[in-house]
């Protein structure tokens, strides 16, 4: 703890020097909120053309296309793989216990090292914000169209980590570096495809630069300030209309990290956020347990609203797209994303860092997402018509009508505190917390499509990092609509390339598979006691 | 060939314990064998470019462990004509400590009383607390 306190405690001295000389100019002036609206208005236009590509829905439906090429991949490799994710979890948790890992490898990273911190990327406030605009969307049924994609997602998840730890490159004085550049680049040459392969992989980096800059970063940005603000008093917060001034803080300490090297900030981050998960769900799991006699009520509304809508605008369709793209959005199954976290594991088969990585969908979107779904279904911040059952659309808002026309983050904030009124300031910490540690990974994803496409430099490196501090400022200061779309676009722009990589590569996956359950099968595959006591010899 | 192993546990610092298991080798005949363990949890959380440097890392960490701490001492106790060997492990400090007794047929364990701070200690327990309860063979802590 020593090294965070001394680290912050200026920069929180700094922010709130800042914070106080700035509201006490603005109060003076009377200017208050220009320089969000000005960054709004100029973030907006710029990114609506893309936004609008991605989003296209296929003629004559308003089902987004993007949202259909994802879902189809993940059901074709949950048929391909013989519904992998179903038959190996059990397998995968005695690789994540270290069953399977040699005593003679203590030192390096293990499974469940790489697990942990794929987590820990991908849990976030899409787990969090991004649920909570499904279900005011799409209604309760979304949660539905969130689970079913979860569980096919991690058909993709095993497809990508596998690829990830094959063709990962290993560098001589043994740092490791994979994931999707890679896979593109060497498997597609592999089978004689190599310029198409450079060019997936060119273009997967292009779109992993911009989502580590939208979605990795400015979403992330964005809700962790909308938290700040609830937490400090709403509206009368002094942080209210200012999201720069949460930027700023927030890229001053990315900085010192990614820039300065300050690596004990990273360190604690990444060993709080798994407590921070724990203490999330353990709240969900009260709202949900003093309400059990709602829990009956709450499913049906979920699988009712998944067919129906509810009352929702758009029905079934606005359900399904909405749970759809939240549940991508927050898992990054098909993404491509994950497979860089996941390649730097030490095993001798690849396929099995893809069976450790399915467990990744399934707590990241089964488990957290549905506690968040629940506990806004259960806790009654969607307004409903007592009359006939069905939510009541709020047209001005475009969702489902809430008190004081909260969303996003400050839903999922009043659903928690209608009933542990204290949650919401927990809540912040989280979510500043899982921000954060969302940043820090994907500013390393970035950084390494960044370098693929530009050259490992160290000015090459730094152009990267400052442009990344300022897209932070930037997401804290611009409104919801604007960054949502743009971080959403950006994300789902890397799962157009990788799935086609995908599609080329998965007979290799196969291979790895059926290789592996044969010797599994054989009992060639050596079994230790548990890593726990293990000792690698030097 | 000497007839018994001691396994002395050497944290890199304490050369009280390792002279002291050195001259009760002397007098016994016995080999030694002194360990150095790098403290490492198989369940430790690490960011991504961790885990990227992570084998970079290790292979480095050996590296120092080796030429900095283990094989200076080793040399000069070879040289003063003892049957010595150093082990450098990954792992926890404890555990490894007793599977390399184990594995040794070592007869005895040295380790010093540690000089770390006793809020740690008192915490998460120490080696030398850990060792005296789990050793299943005698064990010496030296002051």
């Amino acid at each position: 703890m020593r090294p965070v306190s001394r680290c912050l405690s200026p920069l929180v001295a700094l922010a709130l020097l800042v914070g106080t000389a700035r509201a006490q100019e603005e109060a003076a002036a009377g200017n208050t909120a220009t320089v969000d609206a000005m960054v709004d208005g100029i973030v907006g236009p710029v990114t609506k053309p893309f936004v609008d590509f991605i989003f296209a829905a296929i003629p004559g439906t308003d089902l987004p296309w993007i949202v259909l090429w994802l879902i189809t991949a993940a059901a074709i490799f949950t048929v391909y793989f013989g519904f992998v994710q179903f038959r190996m979890v059990p397998h995968a948790i005695q690789l994540v216990r270290g069953h399977y890992t040699s005593p003679e490898a203590a030192g390096e990273v293990t499974h469940f090292q790489a697990l942990a911190t794929a987590v820990s990327g991908t849990v976030g406030l899409g787990n969090i914000a991004g649920v909570a605009v499904a279900v005011s969307i799409g209604g309760p049924g979304a949660t539905f169209w969130m689970i079913l994609s979860g569980l096919l997602g991690m058909a993709s998840k095993f497809t990508e980590c596998t690829l990830g730890v094959k063709y990962r490159t290993e560098y001589d004085d043994g740092r490791v570096s994979g994931g999707p550049m890679h896979y593109l680049k060497k498997g597609m040459a592999e089978i004689g495809h190599t310029t198409l392969g450079k060019v997936l992989a060119v273009c997967f980096a292009v779109c992993c630069v911009l989502a580590s800059w939208g979605g990795g970063n400015m979403f992330q940005a964005n809700q962790a300030h909308a938290q700040l603000v609830v937490i400090t008093g709403g509206e009368a917060s002094f942080l209210a209309d200012r999201g720069w001034i949460t930027g700023l803080v927030m890229a001053v300490v990315v900085f010192l990290v990614i820039v300065g090297g300050i690596k004990s900030i990273a360190r604690v981050t990444e060993k709080l956020v798994p407590f921070m998960g724990i203490l999330y769900l353990g709240a969900a799991l009260i709202v949900i347990l003093a309400n059990i006699d709602q829990l009956g009520t709450a499913f049906a509304e979920i699988f009712e609203g998944a067919f129906t809508g509810l009352g929702v605008a758009g029905g079934l369709v606005g359900a399904l797209i909405q749970g759809l793209r939240r549940a991508t959005f927050s898992n990054e199954a098909g993404i491509g994303s994950a497979a860089i976290a996941h390649s730097a594991v030490q095993t001798k088969h690849p396929v099995t860092e893809g069976f450790v990585s399915m467990l990744e969908p399934f707590i990241d979107t089964v488990i957290i997402c549905t506690a968040t779904a629940l506990v806004i279904t259960i806790s009654g911040v969607l307004q409903q018509d007592p009359a006939t059952g069905l939510y009541v659309w709020d047209e001005a808002a475009g969702q489902i009508a809430t008190a004081n026309n909260l969303s996003g983050v400050e839903l999922t904030s009043a659903a928690f505190g209608s009933r542990i009124t204290w949650f919401p300031y927990v809540l912040g910490v989280a979510v500043v917390l899982f921000a954060f540690s969302t940043m820090i990974s994907w500013s390393y994803y970035g950084v390494k499509a960044w370098c693929f496409l530009f050259g490992d430099t160290y000015v090459s490196e730094l152009i990267y990092k400052v442009l990344f501090c300022l897209f932070v400022v930037l997401g804290a200061a611009v409104s919801l609509g604007a960054v949502l779309d743009f971080s959403d676009a950006s994300l789902f722009a890397m799962g157009i390339f990788n799935i086609v990589g995908l599609y080329f590569l998965m007979p290799i996956v196969k291979r790895e598979m059926t290789s592996y359950m044969a010797k599994l099968r054989a009992g060639q595959i050596p079994k230790y006691a548990g890593t726990s006591t293990a000792a690698g010899k030097a | 060939m000497a007839s018994e192993t001691f396994v002395v546990a050497y944290d890199g610092t304490d050369r009280t314990v390792v002279d002291y298991a050195a001259r009760r080798a002397e007098a016994s005949g016995a080999a030694l064998c002194l360990v150095h363990v790098l403290q490492w949890s198989p369940y430790s959380f690490l960011t991504p470019q961790e885990l990227d440097e992570r084998r970079m890392r290790r292979r480095q960490e050996l590296e120092r462990a080796k030429t900095a701490l283990v094989d200076p001492i080793v040399a000069e106790l070879q040289a003063s004509g003892l049957t010595v060997e150093g082990e450098i492990r990954f792992g926890s400090p404890t555990t490894v400590i007793l599977e390399v007794a184990r594995d040794r047929g070592a007869c005895q364990i040295f380790v010093g009383r540690t000089g770390k701070s006793g809020i740690e200690n008192k915490i998460f327990g120490s080696v030398t607390l850990g060792l005296a309860q789990a050793a299943t063979i005698p064990t010496v802590i030296v002051p």
